[in-house]
């Protein structure tokens, strides 16, 4: 008869584990299935310059930071001064991907916000976000020389961000570079 | 139990198999593209809206993903191949419903587990009511029931 007492409340607990697992998680973040994976290929216009093309060869060579915005975007703006100042300090490569944007919108955003990218790929029709599984504009993926995507970044960079997250991986990246050289 | 699980496999192959049984045409007919996109994007989630198939939102990556979903099939892809390439870029988290695999099996068999343990524990409850017999009477039950019969009792 003890068993029969104790069993609906073990279910109840079991249940209410779960739930509260499920309460921590934010169900907008899907994990990511890119990385370690090679860069999709791609050919899409530069942002500023529309018949020069850019390639998936075009962002292998050095550790490179791609992010994902748009003048659509309200949570871009947050990160644009982080990524304004990793540009300055000149730390890696940053090329942007313009996404889902009007030409003359995106260039307005960025002579109004500044302009952080080395070079801006447009991909008016999610060509190459698709191809990345991105699932939201800001969002941040650091390459590796050979190519290959090592991390990424759901949400803006925050300085915090940079400094916990993505600049360690930044680190090891350079760190085996120098090691295989 | 074995045979409702045989009889979930087979439902499961069964829906999957109209797909592969496609063949790999030269060119699609239009028609068909538009018919199997549609039926293919019913089956996709989309991942900027919680729970709504690429198929009913109206999310701009949802669109582009209608259309990736179209191309892939003009291609010359077949429903699962288009539904894998997807799967690929996005994770199981992109299906509709869940594969049956090692870290969904709970799902699947869960509620048959539940089922199956609710009943044990129903049937075996209901035998046991049905066998226990009421207490023996006491003698102060008798002594009041020869009381009421006798038409003594005023309680």
């Amino acid at each position: 008869m003890t068993l029969s007492r104790i069993l609906p409340v073990g279910v109840f607990l079991v249940l209410v584990a779960f739930m509260a697992i499920g309460l921590t998680r934010d169900p907008s973040v899907i994990p990511t299935e890119m990385i370690d994976r090679a860069l999709p290929q791609f050919e899409l216009p530069d942002l500023h310059n529309p018949e020069s093309r850019v390639r998936d060869e075009d962002l292998t060579g050095e550790i490179t930071l791609v992010n994902v915005f748009g003048s659509w975007c309200v949570a871009c703006l947050q990160e644009h001064p982080t990524l304004m100042d990793l540009s300055r300090q000149r730390t890696v490569r940053i090329v942007g991907v313009n996404w889902r944007d009007k030409r003359e919108d995106a260039l307005a955003w960025l002579e109004k916000h500044g302009d952080p990218y080395g070079r801006v790929i447009f991909d008016a029709e999610s060509d190459l976000v698709i191809e990345m599984g991105v699932t939201g504009a800001p969002e941040t993926f650091i390459i590796d020389p050979t190519g290959r995507i090592r991390y990424k970044q759901i949400g803006p960079i925050t300085a915090e961000v940079w400094r916990e997250k993505i600049r360690p991986v930044v680190d090891a990246i350079a760190a085996e570079t120098e090691a295989a050289s | 139990m074995r045979a409702f699980v045989l009889t979930l496999l087979v439902l499961m192959m069964t829906a999957a198999s109209p797909a592969l049984a496609q063949d790999v045409a030269e060119t699609v007919p239009p028609e068909d593209v538009k018919s199997r996109t549609e039926a293919v994007s019913k089956t996709l989630r989309c991942v900027v809206c919680q729970n709504q198939s690429i198929y009913d939102s109206n999310a701009p990556l949802a669109e582009d993903m209608r259309r990736l979903v179209q191309k892939r099939i003009e291609a010359g892809d077949t429903d699962d191949e288009a539904r894998e390439y997807l799967r690929n870029l996005y994770g199981d988290y992109v299906l509709m419903s869940p594969p049956l695999q090692l870290n969904t099996v709970l799902l699947w068999v869960g509620p048959l587990i539940l089922v199956v343990f609710g009943s044990v524990w129903f049937l075996s409850r209901l035998r046991t009511q049905a066998t226990e017999l009421p207490a023996d009477l006491s003698e102060e039950d008798r002594a009041r029931i020869a009381a009421a019969l006798s038409g003594e009792d005023k309680a």
